[in-house]
């Protein structure tokens, strides 16, 4: 690339970093605000200590910052690795369209909340001595998990790239980083695996601490499970904004294979949170802990595990069974608030139970937490209304395998693709 | 099926880098039973709880005086100006005094949780923190079955404060500050086997008076502290729920299974993709015939 191209990417950026759309909608408004309450909280923070603004306490190290944007937004992030699972290993293109933003969030994801990581940690500027190989303490599982976050970053990076390449017109690195798809995401696979068993196994040595219902050895495995349809539920919500948000500009493929994608996506749900749920009464049983069942920690637990695991299963299935597609978003919501349920009970409600003290956040880390998470919006919906995610790719962008348009093709329309085919 | 060399080389590749990485992320704990370990024996039959261990500890470490006194009914804790406590309970032989701080573990949780190495066991016994490595993550806290390890929450430059059973002096052939100090005989210092044989022995001689149970020889699998009482443990405001497993234990299985998973994983998706494609490329011949 030559120094006149180079001053053509630069003034292209520098443009399409101008504000599209209207700047003063409710939502700007309230994320404006929000997070403008969350720097002065956070320079409070830096200069006075942790103590000065979130609730955490000798007996509950970890506040919101960690509970609820890392260890539950994680859960949410693991729509990535299910979608590109389905789309690049098991080959369902029909799961396509939705491979770009669901990459794209989970990217954000990671960003934002390992960002959150850093405002939790007491002393994030030693933040850098597990990386650098100073002092690997191996036999940790926060070092797992915090290098698989680096490595799924990159991957998801990868993964997302020859998106940014289509927008800014980098023919050539787009067909490099097309190449090392499918490596990456094998790759992100097998970290998702480990990092989302892994936020699960952070709790494995806390077993005096945490309620008996909620803890098991099996703690891995039931947060792995869960992320899969954490994931999903998270995907199907996103894709139901997005479809109002984006109605404009959104391509022909992505609005006609919505409700086929949300439908399938159903189906995964259900399954998966009926294995989730089986498994939950297996270690249930295993455990032996009827005898907490009466009393209203064991209110709360049912609450959790039939009104926000079993319950959003059966309507995925029902919504599944019927085409209906509000039904799936409700159930989805639903899965939503039952993972934030279960993440927060392990980490925070039933974190020193026997204490007789359940820690709530401050309102000043519940502004913060939600600064993260509306400033990943804002984000997000900035790269959305520029690169193809939603939209067509460029014309350059020769597709080896045509995106095919799934499911509902009346005649008319299976005509004018053949058309178009010849 | 034939593997083509692009195809070979991919294999060969992912499965490099999931060795090279695998290899990094296993334990390597070192069985640590055999070590002669530093430790301190107290008796609580012999405090008085006259709290000087408590000003000991604070000057030597500059922390502020230590605030309250040991009364019936207080349960005070440890916390980031003071690493040691001394609580009386109301016992079913009357008013005991017990004390409390870090237990020294022989296969200590916050160690094994900490991801820079900024808690670490050392050869001699002592459980020391490291003020240039620690990034204040807090997981030592949410892992010590004795909720041990307190954190600066009003400092802008936290640190994390514990017993740190006078690392230094013992280096130089001294003993802990508070040991040192103890007046009357409540304290003792050395190896944790002698230590355990003096406590058998009080036992022994004096089965009237004691509890017959030291607490820390084999819970959470042995602590560096250990301790005699004439009564069950129990009504000291300890725990005896905590098992006889080392901590590190509980994270094993899921350690020992992240080198597998990151190499059969890999492999198994690529083959898994591998024959879909061929499927898909029959699929799409059949229909091209």
């Amino acid at each position: 690339m030559n120094s006149e191209q180079h001053t053509g990417v630069l003034k292209f950026i520098i443009h399409e970093l101008k504000p599209k759309g209207k700047i003063l909608t409710p939502f700007n408004v309230i994320s404006g605000i929000t997070i403008l309450a969350a720097i002065v909280i956070l320079v409070i923070r830096f200069t006075n200590g942790l103590g000065s603004v979130i609730h955490a306490s000798q007996d509950a190290p970890w506040g919101l910052w960690i509970n609820f944007n890392v260890i539950t937004g994680v859960a949410f992030a693991g729509g990535a690795y299910v979608v590109t699972f389905m789309v690049y290993i098991l080959g369902l293109e029909k799961y396509r369209p939705i491979v770009r933003a669901t990459v794209l969030y989970a990217l954000l994801a990671y960003m934002f909340y390992a960002g959150a990581l850093l405002l939790d940690l007491g002393r994030p500027w030693k933040v850098i001595n597990p990386i650098i190989g100073n002092s690997f303490g191996i036999s940790s599982v926060l070092f797992l998990v915090a290098w698989h976050f680096i490595l799924y970053m990159g991957s998801l990076f990868i993964e997302f790239y020859p998106t940014v390449t289509e927008w800014i017109g980098l023919k050539r690195q787009r067909k490099f980083f097309v190449s090392l798809t499918l490596g990456v995401v094998i790759f992100g696979i097998a970290l998702s695996t480990l990092h989302q068993s892994g936020l699960g196994a952070l709790f494995l040595m806390a077993k005096p601490k945490i309620h008996p219902l909620w803890y098991s050895e099996f703690i891995p495995i039931l947060f792995f499970i869960s992320s899969i349809f954490a994931g999903l539920s998270l995907v199907i919500i996103l894709e139901t904004i997005d479809q109002r948000v984006f109605k404009k500009s959104m391509s022909f493929v992505h609005k006609d294979s919505h409700k086929n994608i949300v439908l399938s996506l159903a189906k995964t749900c259900a399954v998966a949170i009926f294995v989730y749920f089986s498994m939950i009464v297996l270690v249930f049983l295993h455990g032996k802990n009827y005898a907490y069942l009466n009393s209203p920690w064991g209110y709360w637990y049912l609450v959790e595990i039939i009104g926000f695991v079993l319950i959003p299963g059966v309507l995925f299935m029902y919504g599944y069974r019927h085409l209906n597609l509000l039904l799936v978003r409700i159930a989805a919501v639903m899965a939503i608030l039952g993972i934030i349920l279960n993440r927060l009970n392990i980490s925070t409600f039933a974190f020193n139970w026997y204490g007789n003290t359940i820690h709530f956040p401050t309102w000043m880390e519940i502004v913060v937490s939600l600064a993260v998470i509306f400033s990943q919006i804002l984000v997000f919906r900035w790269i959305v209304r520029r690169m193809p995610v939603y939209t067509e790719s460029p014309t350059w962008v020769k597709y080896e395998k045509q995106i095919k348009p799934i499911k509902m093709k009346t005649k008319k329309r299976r005509e004018q693709w053949k058309v178009l085919a010849e | 099926m034939g593997i083509d060399r692009r195809n070979f080389l991919k294999v060969l590749g992912i499965a490099g880098v999931t060795l090279s990485a695998g290899k990094s992320f296993g334990t390597t704990k070192e069985k640590k039973s055999d070590v002669e370990f530093d430790g301190i024996l107290y008796d609580s039959t012999l405090c008085v709880g006259c709290m000087s261990c408590e000003y000991a500890c604070a000057e030597q470490y500059g922390l502020p005086d230590p605030t309250g006194e040991p009364a019936p009914g207080v349960v005070r804790k440890t916390n980031d100006t003071n690493r040691i406590v001394v609580n009386c309970y109301n016992t079913s032989k009357g008013e005991q005094f017990i004390r409390g701080a870090c237990n020294h573990c022989n296969d200590p949780a916050c160690a094994s949780a900490c991801l820079t190495k900024a808690m670490l066991k050392t050869d001699e016994g002592p459980v020391i923190w490291r003020e240039d490595k620690c990034m204040g993550c807090r997981s030592c806290m949410i892992s010590c079955p004795f909720d041990m390890p307190k954190f600066e929450y009003n400092s802008p430059n936290p640190k994390i404060q514990k017993c740190r059973m006078c690392y230094e002096l013992i280096q130089e052939g001294g003993m802990p500050a508070c040991v040192e100090i103890c007046g009357e005989g409540a304290l003792t210092f050395g190896k944790r086997r002698d230590l355990i044989e003096i406590a058998r022995t009080r036992i022994y001689e004096e089965p009237e008076k004691y509890n017959h149970h030291i607490y820390g020889e084999h819970e959470v699998g042995g602590t560096g502290v250990l301790y005699l009482a004439s009564v069950p443990f129990k009504e000291l405001g300890f725990r005896n729920d905590l098992g006889t497993t080392s901590y590190p234990n509980f994270n094993k299985t899921f350690l020992y299974s992240v080198p597998a998973v990151l190499i059969l994983w890999p492999a198994f998706l690529l083959g898994l993709n591998n024959s879909v494609d061929e499927r898909k490329n029959k699929i799409s011949k059949e229909k091209m015939n």
